[in-house]
C-alpha cells in the first residue's frame, strides 16, 4: 500500500516492479505516451522541500498513466504558520485525493503522512533517511545495463551521512544480491551504517576496486559549514570520482549520480559526459520506474 | 480542624489504621480524636507526598501547553505535594515579581505546593547573572538555566559561588550544546539508520565532567539534572568518590524507554536529553540502586498535541509524565522485583529533600500533612484523555500499571482524589 522504504520488502517484489518498468519504458517509447491505468484517480504531490526534478518526474509518471495530479508546496512556510504536518495532510485528504507522493526535510515524515493520511503513500525523499524510488531507478538502470545484480560490487562515494540516496541504495541493492561499499571522508561516513552486505571505507581506491558500478553523491556545499570538511578543494582532490579513480574499478564499470551534480567537485565533468556514464539514463528510467511503482501501489489496490 | 484519614496501611504493614491531621500538621496514628472531616483511604498505602524537583509548568506565557492550575493539579494527581518549577517560561523567571506572583497564585489554587526555581542568568542568556539575592528573597528555591546549557564556564563558576553563599542550589542541564549540535535523538545505530541528526553520549559526559570540576573548584553544591547516559553517571560516581559536592537525578522515561522508540517517528518520544540505549537505561537503574543517583525527577514537559504531531525535526522536546511517574516506576521496578518499595519511595521523597536541603518528609507527629495514598494492588490503564495536565498524550498510553495515587493531601487539604 505504501512505498516508504524497503523494510519488509522481498527481492521478488522489487523484481516485479522492475519488470513492470520494462513495460512502462515501452509505453514511453510510443508516439502517444499514455495509458489509462490510473484514470479517475487523483494523486497529490505534497512537497515540503523544493525539488523540481523529482516532482516533475513523479508528475509525468502519474500523468502518463492518466491520473489527475494536484500539487501542494509547503516549504517551511506552513510550519511557521503553526500548522502541523497532520493538519496539512488531513486537509488534503478531505479534498478527496487518492494517494500522496511526499517529500519532506525530516526523516520519518513519509511514515507520518502514511499514518495520518491513511492513503497510499509514496516517499519521494524524507530527510536523510530514504529515497526509495531513486534506489529503484538506480537498480533498474544497473539491471538494464549489466543484467543481474547478483554479486555486483557497487561503490557509493561522497556525503553518505546526509544522503537518503545512499541509505536507500544500501537497503535495496543488497536485497538484490549486490555488495555495497559506502565511502567518504570519516566525518561524512557514519560507522553505524555497516552491516551484512554493506561495507564502509574512507579510501576511495579500496571502495572502487572490483566495482561494476560507482555512484558519486552530491556534496551539499551549504552543509559543509558544519565543520565536516576542511575545504571543497581537499574533497575534490581526495574523493572526486574521475577517470583515474574509475581505472581501479572493473573495466566495464559504469558511473551513476542521483543529481543534481556539482561537476568537477564530486564527479569530473568529462566522466559524467562519457559513455561510461548512465546519468542521463537514470533520469529517463526514473519516469518508467515511478510509473511502475504507482501501478503496483494503486492499481493493485483498486482491484 | 481535625481530619481522619482512615483505612490506610503503612508501608510494609498489613493492617489498616487511621492517620490524623490538624491544621496542616500530622497529629499521629490511630488517635482517639473526634474528626471533623473523615477521608477514606480505601485500603491503600499511605506515603509522604512526593517531591518533584524538575517540572515545566509553562506559566507565564505558554499557557496553551500548561498553566499552574493544570500543572499543579496534574502533580497532585501524580502524588506530588511539592513541585519545583523550571524558569524557562515566557518571560523567563528572572524577576522577583514573577516568583512572587507564581507562589501567590499557586497558594490560591490549593493543589500541589509550588516552589519556583529562577534563572541563573538574566533571560537564561548565559551572559550575566540574574539578581540572585532578590530572587531568593522572593521565594526562588533553586537557580538554573535548565535547557540553556551554561556554555560559559566562568559564568557558571561565579553563579555557583554566589548562589552557594545565598544557600540556594544551582542545577544544570549538563549537555555540551556545541557537541550536541542539531541532534534530535541519541546518536547511534538507530539514528544513523533513520537518518536523523544524533546527539552523542559524549555531549553529556563531557559537560558533566566540566561541571563537577567547577563544583570541586568552588566547593559549591551542584545538582545535575536528568542524567541519561552510562558514561555521565560514571563521571558522577567518580566525582562523588572524590568528595565533589554534586547530586544528580534521573527521569522515568530514561529508565523505561530507549532510542528504539524513535523508529515510530512519533515526536512524543523526542526529549532532551534523548532516550538512549538499553545499556544506558540499565546503568541508570544500577545508579538508583547503589545510591549514585540521588533522586527521581520527572522533567514533566507538556506541549500541545499539534506541536507533537510535527515531524521529528520540528517538534519540541519533552515528555509529559508527572501523573504516571510513580505508577510507572512502581510497576516496572518494584512490582517486577528489581527494587524495593522503600527504595523507590525514598527516591520520590527523602531523596529530593536531601538534594534541596529540606527536612525529609515523614508520617510522624509534627510533620507537615503532605501525604499520598497509593493503590499497590489494583491495575489501571494509562488514559491520557483523563490527565489533569493539558498535555493529554503519553508514551505509556494504554499500558496497565499499578501503584496509582488514590488521594493526595497537601497541607492537610485534599489536593486530589481519584
Amino acid at each position: 500500500m505504501h512505498l516508504l522504504d524497503f523494510q519488509g520488502w522481498s527481492a521478488e517484489r522489487v523484481h516485479s516492479i522492475l519488470d513492470s518498468a520494462d513495460i512502462m519504458r515501452e509505453v514511453l517509447d510510443r508516439p502517444v505516451k499514455k495509458v489509462p491505468a490510473l484514470q479517475g484517480l487523483t494523486i497529490c504531490t505534497a512537497f515540503f522541500e523544493n525539488s523540481t526534478r523529482t516532482r516533475t518526474s513523479f508528475e509525468l509518471a502519474a500523468r502518463r498513466m492518466s491520473a489527475d495530479v494536484v500539487s501542494f508546496a509547503a516549504g517551511a512556510s506552513s510550519l511557521s504558520k503553526g500548522e502541523s504536518l497532520r493538519d496539512t495532510i488531513e486537509t488534503l485528504k478531505a479534498m478527496r485525493v487518492d494517494a500522496f507522493i511526499v517529500r519532506h526535510p525530516a526523516s520519518g515524515a513519509a511514515h507520518l503522512v502514511a499514518r495520518y493520511g491513511g492513503l497510499p503513500t509514496l516517499n519521494a525523499g524524507d530527510g536523510r533517511r530514504a529515497h526509495p524510488t531513486q534506489a529503484l531507478l538506480d537498480a533498474y538502470t544497473l539491471r538494464r545495463r549489466l543484467g543481474s545484480l547478483e554479486g555486483l560490487k557497487v561503490a557509493i562515494i561522497g556525503d553518505v551521512r546526509h544522503s537518503r540516496v545512499a541509505r536507500s541504495n544500501a537497503e535495496l541493492l543488497p536485497l538484490l544480491g549486490a555488495e555495497v561499499t559506502l565511502c567518504g571522508p570519516a566525518p561524512l561516513l557514519p560507522r553505524e551504517l555497516a552491516r551484512p552486505g554493506v561495507k564502509l571505507t574512507t579510501d576511495p581506491r579500496e571502495a572502487v576496486k572490483g566495482a561494476g558500478a560507482v555512484m558519486a553523491l552530491r556534496i551539499q556545499q551549504e552543509r559543509m559549514a558544519g565543520g565536516f570538511l576542511p575545504s571543497m578543494a581537499e574533497y575534490a582532490l581526495s574523493y572526486q570520482v574521475n577517470e583515474r579513480l574509475l581505472a581501479e574499478a572493473r573495466e566495464d564499470a559504469v558511473l551513476l549520480h542521483p543529481g543534481p551534480m556539482n561537476l568537477d567537485l564530486e564527479v569530473s565533468g568529462s566522466l559524467a559526459r562519457s559513455e561510461r556514464s548512465l546519468i542521463g539514463e537514470q533520469v529517463e528510467n526514473g519516469v518508467a520506474v515511478r510509473m511502475a511503482v504507482l501501478y503496483h501501489l494503486l492499481v493493485g489496490r483498486r482491484e | 480542624m481535625i481530619t481522619e484519614l482512615k483505612n490506610v496501611r503503612r508501608m510494609g504493614e498489613n493492617t489498616t489504621g487511621s492517620l490524623f491531621f490538624e491544621n496542616g500538621t500530622i497529629r499521629g496514628w490511630n488517635l482517639d480524636l473526634e474528626a471533623q472531616q473523615v477521608l477514606d483511604g480505601r485500603g491503600g498505602t499511605v506515603l509522604p507526598a512526593f517531591l518533584e524537583l524538575h517540572a515545566h509548568l509553562r506559566e507565564p506565557g505558554q499557557e496553551q501547553k500548561e498553566d499552574l492550575e493544570s500543572g499543579l493539579a496534574a502533580a497532585a494527581a501524580g502524588g506530588y505535594g511539592t513541585v519545583v518549577s523550571m524558569p524557562n517560561t515566557a518571560p523567563v523567571v528572572d524577576d522577583p515579581g514573577i516568583v512572587r506572583a507564581l507562589i501567590e497564585k499557586s497558594e490560591r489554587l490549593g493543589f500541589a505546593r509550588l516552589r519556583p526555581s529562577a534563572a541563573l542568568s538574566r533571560g537564561q542568556q548565559g551572559e550575566a547573572l540574574a539578581d540572585l539575592r532578590a530572587l531568593r528573597d522572593a521565594g526562588a528555591v533553586m537557580f538554573t538555566d535548565d535547557g540553556r546549557t551554561n556554555e560559559d564556564a566562568h559564568l557558571l563558576r561565579r553563579g555557583l559561588e554566589y548562589a552557594h553563599s545565598l544557600g540556594v542550589l544551582v542545577s544544570v542541564h549538563a549537555e555540551d550544546a556545541t557537541l550536541r549540535k542539531d541532534g534530535v535523538m541519541n546518536e547511534g545505530t538507530v539514528s544513523e539508520e533513520l537518518g536523523l541528526p544524533g546527539n552523542p553520549w559524549a555531549a553529556e559526559a563531557a559537560r558533566v565532567a566540566r561541571d563537577v570540576e567547577i563544583a570541586l573548584l568552588t566547593g559549591a553544591r551542584l545538582h545535575i539534572q536528568h542524567l541519561s547516559t552510562a558514561r555521565a553517571l560514571e563521571v558522577v560516581r567518580d566525582a562523588k568518590r572524590r568528595g565533589a559536592p554534586v547530586t544528580c537525578e534521573v527521569c522515568p522515561h530514561h529508565l523505561t524507554l530507549t532510542d528504539e522508540a524513535l523508529r515510530s517517528f512519533d515526536a512524543i518520544y523526542k526529549v532532551a536529553p534523548p532516550l538512549r540505549t538499553q545499556a544506558d537505561a540499565d546503568a541508570l537503574l544500577r545508579g538508583l540502586l547503589d545510591g549514585t543517583v540521588d533522586c527521581l525527577a520527572t522533567d514533566h514537559a507538556p506541549h500541545t498535541q499539534a506541536e507533537k504531531e510535527r515531524d521529528l525535526l520540528e517538534a519540541p522536546f519533552g515528555i509529559p509524565n508527572i501523573e504516571v511517574a510513580f505508577a510507572l516506576l512502581y510497576t516496572r521496578l518494584v512490582a517486577s522485583g528489581r527494587m524495593s518499595l522503600e527504595a523507590l519511595v525514598d527516591l520520590f521523597t527523602a531523596g529530593p529533600a536531601r538534594v534541596m536541603g529540606w527536612a525529609a518528609p515523614q508520617l510522624e507527629a509534627g510533620a507537615v500533612a503532605d501525604v499520598v495514598v497509593v493503590d499497590l494492588e489494583g491495575e489501571l490503564e494509562v488514559r491520557p484523555e483523563s490527565f489533569k495536565s493539558k498535555a493529554r498524550f503519553s508514551p505509556w498510553a494504554g499500558e496497565r500499571l499499578r501503584g496509582w495515587p488514590l488521594l493526595t493531601v497537601v497541607n492537610g487539604r485534599v489536593a486530589f482524589q481519584r
